[in-house]
């Protein structure tokens, strides 16, 4: 007879994966995505927690694995092991990041220069990525890690692309992004899209993170355009104007009115106009009283 | 003989004491499907898979929902898979409609409630042939199970349905196993993964020990015996299903 506790035991067996005869435990499960479960796991030899990713299709999980090999940097996390369960999928094992999905983290009260300081560090990433060939196809704040100590980490590179060999920029697959931040050409399955695609999502994300301000919602838009010639043409062109703005000065996508210029000149220098106004007044007062 | 541990021997034991003493063919399709089948041999053997695969949850939801004596829930299981049979109460199944499982418990409750309209015939008329199935057995593991205080039927079904399953798939292993020569894997298994209890379960080393093997191998043979169970598991659940989307249901409901 199989016992209750032995039913329990191989019914757990079908609800998650088999990890048996590799060096970890699972605990949890972190979060689910269409490509593949992350679950919180111990790793019994290091003795440490790890966030352990497992994929349906081998493809894609050794898709991403090389790719964050090949990828390192900061804002990107690494990864530690790489392997295979025994009912052939693919596993590898990352650094457990602690913290808030970027969509929670806004959640609370954040003001606009925090949001745009975690913007422009989702840009450096990209930007790091592209210039090493790399475009992640699913940019969204889901899948952006805000960490206990301010550090911003891009996450689940399962759906990105390395350029083909032959055709240098361009990159062909299946229809994969999320709708809300997927540029026209992906999400019409183009063959020719590029890391513009990227620019576009940032965009989106922009818009989603910071619309409060006319500058920053104008760059959002313009980094979204339908037609990709019309956006950015690279990642740090979209972080230098939005470096711009909060550095009080003109941004490219915003044409201003005399009054928004006048006013902008205004915030960014409100200690020496302060200083000289202040200046004036005192002199007049001298001035004046020195007639009487 | 113990019935504390699941013995595979018995299982198989009991599997060829089903209704027509037929092997399923190994070739293995849908028994839903092939008892529709106009040969009847081939749907004879469709009736004795499953007959293997449901008499236990059968006889164990009729003690418990029906509360039949043992011997009352005997015979009504034998003579509702007779009955079946005879009158071809399966032939009526729409997938799309239910699960097998669910088809089948709604006709067994239609059965058992005319069966006992009719108790005082069928004594006198003695209209259902018996077969013969290790009743003993199943009432021996309804002792076991403890308290028997179930307020879900439909759950309870399910779980019994679901051991039946486990242990037919088991058994399966354990066949593959020794013809293969690989005795240790299905040791590892029947002892890690079969316990009967929790403080039972030995340590891989403990296991290691025990069957003379590294730690290494146990581990190997181990993952090597959950990976086959679980293909036999999937393996059994699509012979029991009548369409490949009610197989794509049922194994997703397994799998979570």
């Amino acid at each position: 007879m199989i016992s209750e506790p032995a039913l329990d035991r191989l019914s757990a067996m079908f609800q998650g994966p088999d990890v048996t005869g590799t060096r970890y435990q699972l605990i949890s499960v972190l979060g689910r995505g269409g490509m593949g479960v992350v679950y919180l796991a111990r790793d019994t030899v290091l003795e440490r927690e790890v966030a352990l990713k497992i994929v349906e299709r081998p493809s894609d999980e050794a898709n991403e694995a090389r790719i964050l090999a090949r990828l390192e940097h900061p804002g990107i996390v690494p990864v530690h092991d790489f392997g295979e369960l025994p009912d052939g999928r693919l596993f590898y094992a990352m650094k457990r990041v602690r913290g808030d999905r970027l969509d929670r983290w806004m959640a609370t009260e954040r003001d606009l220069a925090q949001r745009l300081g975690v913007f422009l560090r989702v840009c450096e990433t990209i930007a790091f990525a592209h210039a090493h060939g790399v475009i992640h196809r699913d940019l969204k704040p889901e899948n952006v890690m805000v960490g206990e100590f301010g550090e911003v980490l891009v996450l689940d590179w399962g759906v990105a692309r390395l350029p083909n060999a032959e055709g240098g920029s361009g990159i062909a697959g299946a229809i994969v992004g999320t709708p809300d931040y997927m540029a026209p050409e992906q999400a019409r399955g183009d063959a020719g899209v590029d890391h513009r695609v990227d620019v576009f999502a940032l965009g989106a994300m922009l818009e989603s993170i910071a619309s409060s301000a006319a500058p920053v919602l104008a760059i959002a838009r313009k980094a979204r355009s339908a037609e990709a010639a019309a956006r950015y043409q690279d990642v740090q062109a979209l972080a230098a104007d939005v470096s711009r703005f909060l550095a009080g000065r003109a941004v490219e996508a915003h044409r201003e009115r005399l009054i928004d210029r006048l006013s902008r000149f205004g915030r960014r220098y409100r200690l020496p106009i302060l200083l000289v106004l202040t200046y004036l007044v005192v002199r007049l007062l001298f001035l004046w009283l020195m007639r009487i | 003989m113990s019935h504390d541990r699941f013995s595979p021997s018995d299982c198989s034991k009991r599997v060829r004491i089903g209704l027509f003493m037929s092997a399923f063919p190994a070739t293995r399709h849908s028994i839903v499907a092939a008892m529709r089948s106009t040969r009847p041999d081939e749907r004879r053997s469709a009736f004795d898979a499953l007959v293997t695969a449901y008499w236990k949850p059968v006889f164990k939801y009729v003690r418990l929902k029906w509360h039949a004596s043992p011997e009352d829930a005997a015979d009504l299981t034998q003579g509702f898979f007779t009955r079946a049979f005879e009158k071809d109460f399966f032939a009526g199944f729409d997938s799309s409609r239910a699960r097998f499982r669910t088809f089948l418990r709604t006709c067994l409750d239609g059965f058992v409630a005319n069966a006992r309209k009719a108790d005082a015939r069928l004594k006198r008329g003695g209209a259902v042939t018996l077969i013969p199935i290790d009743f003993g057995e199943a009432e021996r593991e309804l002792r076991h199970q403890a308290g028997n205080l179930v307020d879900d039927f439909d759950a309870y079904f399910h779980r019994e349905w679901l051991r039946s399953l486990f242990a037919c798939a088991a058994d399966r292993l354990r066949t593959a196993c020794m013809a293969r020569g690989r005795a240790d894997r299905f040791a590892v298994f029947e002892q890690y993964d079969l316990a009967p209890e929790d403080g039972d379960r030995p340590s891989y080393a403990e296991l290691a020990r025990r069957l003379g093997l590294s730690a290494t191998d146990v581990t190997n043979e181990l993952a090597a015996a959950r990976r086959e169970f679980r293909r036999l598991v999937l393996e059994a659940l699509r012979e029991q299903c009548a369409t490949d989307e009610e197989f794509e249901a049922e194994s997703r409901a397994l799998t979570g």
